[in-house]
């Protein structure tokens, strides 16, 4: 019951976020320097030509009026339409979304693969040289942003070695028989592995990119957690009983170790769905954070709205789902 | 072999991987032309919308939409969708025969009723085209057999240039009645070379060849061409062979692949320039002159972009119609240090502005304001570089609230001086910041010029007395960078669209 009413208060508070967040976002982007008819008009556009484009998008009203002309079409499901492709900005949006979605989780597993074998490795040959070479390729892994990785791994697995495409999200000749936007799930539900296989080897490159430094936080402290558990006393009873020091770490010390790792993957998580913005950029791939750079660039108002809405439902979703499942595995938080 | 489960097992594993991870090799001889672009097709519709009037994307409508008139490599006007066009005696109407036996790619004829349609749809207001204040200067579209006559409500003597340059494409009457905007930006379709077979908005578009192009059917009967807005990334994509062919790499990579692939490396139509404008120190024409004498822009195209580049003193390029090579304007670093001393500066007293430029817009552009920042140093002029996002360049511009100078760069692929000189001097258009009337007298006459002789001969007189004067700063016109597969040999098109259909086997 107690779970259930911390739910319902996260829930308005995450309205009450998203309404802020859409208040901010309006206004900020009508405010900052780049007017989108000031773009769209050629050399030679008289005054009346500007007046008459900037009628034609709503752009003479004031911004309250043009936040209130907004907001009724939101509650109505009408996020406005894309000022650069005439679309409609949901659907745009949502289209999106689901490749990023996809590109992040697959980045959050390589992340937690790989950041999970640190840790272990680390803890299984603590105070070894291994243990410090560990530590060495952590702190570089943390140190390079991702782009630079997704540059690396261009330069490696796409020119040097090209096994993996640099580009896009699939191979433009192949049909796609997908009734979502999900490929790479409903590829695998279609048990169609070539379509599998070639979306894998579109999205490896930037996942990985996305993932290294986010393994390497997770390996961090994932590895600084187990050593701590490592030393209490059940760990200590767990040896003297004989168990392999495989066993003690993996059944024993891990399970509650890996608590503050958990919060931890919630949050990088968003973060991780917030670098997709230049990785996507750099590998080309069809996602919102692509989209989101070329609304920046061309000015769309009403697709960077419904793009930053979008992230932030995300991002708030992300940690309400983080809060929960920590509440439901922390039984100290599960009953009060 | 002894074969267990586990290792069963791990075969497997390794068989699904190396099926997964193992690209489609390309086969020697190219079937499909993939080519890696360096922007992105937000909408169909080439006559509105922003994406209309970027120059950027006239290549890819280019390669699906036919222009009224077609324009050669050279900037030159060809017949096209229409055989001939002209204006009657009086100059009171314009006349334009259809071209016959041409299709749409759904396979309907394309008829005169098309063309009078499209120039009729742009020029209404409530369609939302950007070039209305072009179009709108012809009403009353009618056909006549095979020809469309249009009445002139205010004569324009740029009215046919127009026809091959923004918004100046032909859309399909009865399709796009039939199926809206909605449908048509679903499926568009056109009279050129290439049909639409598949579109992933920011992704890529795959391209089937109209066997029945009136221009003769495309070498590469599908062209797949992909979005890849990063240089890096196109680099990589056509040294690893993923795309056969891509533009706009920075002449660094240009010249390390060149060798390996086949490069193309040449003047386009659009030019770097700084824009003064007539406040504070610009008022002073000793300040404005020597800022111009200053700069060695032949140092800078060399040593900045490896040479790609061409100087030029006017805002005409020697392909544009009012190209003057008479009128010069020489680096003289001695005559800029008299004429700042002639108003009281001196490199121990400089004379003081901001200069605002973009970073990484063009190749190079905050390099070279740079350097010319550092030439003006040595001369008296201490500018302080403010950097700005082209967005806020258009605000300021439109606004005219440019700082004294301000780094942009300006294209015109049809080569009117009305599309360069013109529209980027003349005080009452929204896109200048130079407001002297002397200037405004001079140009005002020209705008409706009938007498073709009498008016380009205006616009270089308008040149001279800009050059003479240094209103503005015309620094270079820019090359544009192409590699290509050794296969495919690419014809450059001065207007800098890349276009598939121009692209032949080795």
């Amino acid at each position: 019951m107690q779970l259930f009413r911390a739910f319902l208060l996260r829930l308005f508070t995450t309205a009450i976020t998203l309404s802020g967040v859409a208040v901010i976002v309006f206004f900020v982007i009508r405010v900052v320097p780049g007017n989108p008819i000031a773009m769209m008009l050629p050399p030679g556009a008289t005054e009346a030509d500007v007046a008459r484009l900037t009628a034609r998008y709503g752009f003479d009203k004031s911004i309250p009026e043009q936040f209130l002309i907004w907001l009724q079409g939101v509650v109505q499901g009408d996020f406005g339409t894309s000022i650069t492709s005439n679309q409609p900005v949901l659907g745009l949006v949502l289209g999106r979304l689901p490749a990023t979605l996809e590109l992040s989780i697959m980045a959050l597993v390589i992340a937690v693969f790989i950041g999970g074998f640190i840790a272990l490795t680390g803890t299984r040959n603590r105070g070894t040289s291994v243990e410090a070479a560990i530590d060495v390729g952590n702190g570089m892994a943390l140190s390079v942003p991702d782009f630079l990785w997704g540059l690396v791994l261009i330069l490696l697995f796409g020119v040097l070695w090209p096994v993996f495409h640099i580009s896009g999200r699939v191979t433009p000749s192949l049909d796609l028989p997908f009734t979502t936007n999900f490929y790479l799930f409903e590829s695998v539900l279609r048990l169609r592995f070539d379509l599998w296989a070639d979306i894998v080897s579109h999205m490896f490159m930037p996942a990985l990119a996305l993932a290294i430094p986010l393994a390497a936080i997770i390996g961090q402290l994932l590895k600084q957690s187990l050593k701590e558990t490592m030393h209490l006393d059940y760990v200590t009873l767990a040896r003297t009983k004989g168990y392999g020091e495989n066993h003690v770490i993996l059944r024993e010390a891990l399970p509650n170790a890996i608590l503050p790792t958990l919060t931890l993957v919630g949050v990088q998580f968003t973060f991780l769905i917030g670098g997709t913005v230049i990785i996507e950029r750099l590998f080309s791939y069809e996602g919102l954070g692509n989209m989101a750079i070329d609304a920046v660039i061309n000015r769309d108002l009403p697709l960077i709205q419904g793009i930053v809405i979008l992230f932030a439902a995300i991002f708030t979703a992300v940690n309400l789902i983080v809060d929960l499942s920590y509440a439901f595995l922390n039984p100290r938080l599960r009953h009060g | 072999m002894k074969l267990s489960r586990r290792s069963l097992l791990q075969l497997s594993a390794a068989s699904i991987a190396a099926g997964a991870f193992t690209l489609p090799a390309f086969a020697q001889a190219i079937d499909e032309l993939v080519i890696a672009s360096n922007v992105n097709l937000p909408a169909w519709d080439p006559t509105v919308g922003p994406s209309a009037v970027n120059p950027t994307l006239q290549g890819l409508y280019q390669s699906v939409f036919d222009q009224y008139i077609l324009q050669q490599p050279d900037l030159q006007p060809a017949p096209g969708l229409l055989t001939e066009w002209g204006w009657n005696d009086d100059k009171t109407q314009v006349w334009m025969t259809v071209r016959e036996g041409v299709t749409w790619h759904d396979g309907s004829p394309f008829t005169a009723e098309d063309v009078a349609w499209s120039l009729a749809r742009v020029a209404n207001p409530e369609t939302g085209s950007p070039i209305q204040f072009v179009w709108g200067t012809l009403a009353n579209h009618r056909v006549d057999g095979n020809k469309v006559i249009a009445d002139v409500v205010q004569f324009d003597p740029t009215i046919f240039k127009w026809m091959y340059f923004l918004t100046g494409y032909v859309l399909p009457k009865a399709y796009y009645e039939k199926v809206g905007a909605e449908g048509f930006e679903a499926a568009p379709i056109g009279t050129g070379p290439y049909m639409v077979e598949k579109f992933e908005r920011n992704a890529f578009v795959r391209l089937k060849a109209n066997e029945n192009y009136w221009g003769g059917a495309p070498e590469f009967k599908t062209v797949t061409i992909k979005f890849v807005t990063d240089a890096a990334a196109r680099v990589a994509e056509v040294e690893s062979g993923n795309a056969h062919v891509t533009l706009e790499v920075p002449y660094e990579e240009y010249d390390r692949l060149k060798t390996s692939l086949t490069g193309v490396a040449a003047p386009i139509s659009d030019i770097g320039m700084i824009f003064l404008n007539d406040i504070d120190v610009m008022l002073d024409p000793n300040v404005r002159k020597a800022a111009v004498h200053a700069i060695d822009k032949q140092a800078i195209i060399d040593r900045l972009l490896g040479g790609y580049g061409v100087k030029i003193d006017t805002l005409e390029t020697a392909q544009y119609d009012a190209y003057d090579a008479s009128i010069s304007v020489p680096y003289d670093e001695a005559k800029a240090i008299e004429l700042l001393a002639a108003s009281g500066y001196s490199p121990e007293n400089p004379v003081k502005f901001k200069i605002q430029t973009t970073k990484g817009f063009k190749p190079k552009d905050y390099e070279m304001i740079q350097a010319i920042v550092g030439l003006w140093r040595k001369v008296g002029i201490e500018a302080e570089i403010e950097i700005y996002e082209i967005a806020k360049h258009y605000e300021l511009r439109g606004a005219d609230q440019l700082a004294p100078a301000a780094f942009y760069n300006w294209g015109n692929s049809v080569g009117d001086p009305t599309t360069s000189t013109g529209f980027a001097m003349f005080g009452p258009s929204p896109h200048s910041v130079w407001d002297g009337e002397d200037l405004i007298n001079m140009i005002g006459p020209l705008w409706g010029e009938k007498d073709e002789a009498k008016r380009i001969d205006g616009w270089k007189a308008v040149d001279r007395y800009i050059a003479e004067n240094a209103l503005v700063i015309p620094l270079l016109q820019y090359v544009q960078p192409i590699l290509s597969a050794p296969g495919v040999v690419v014809t450059p098109h001065a207007s800098g669209a890349l276009l598939p259909h121009l692209m032949k086997r080795a």
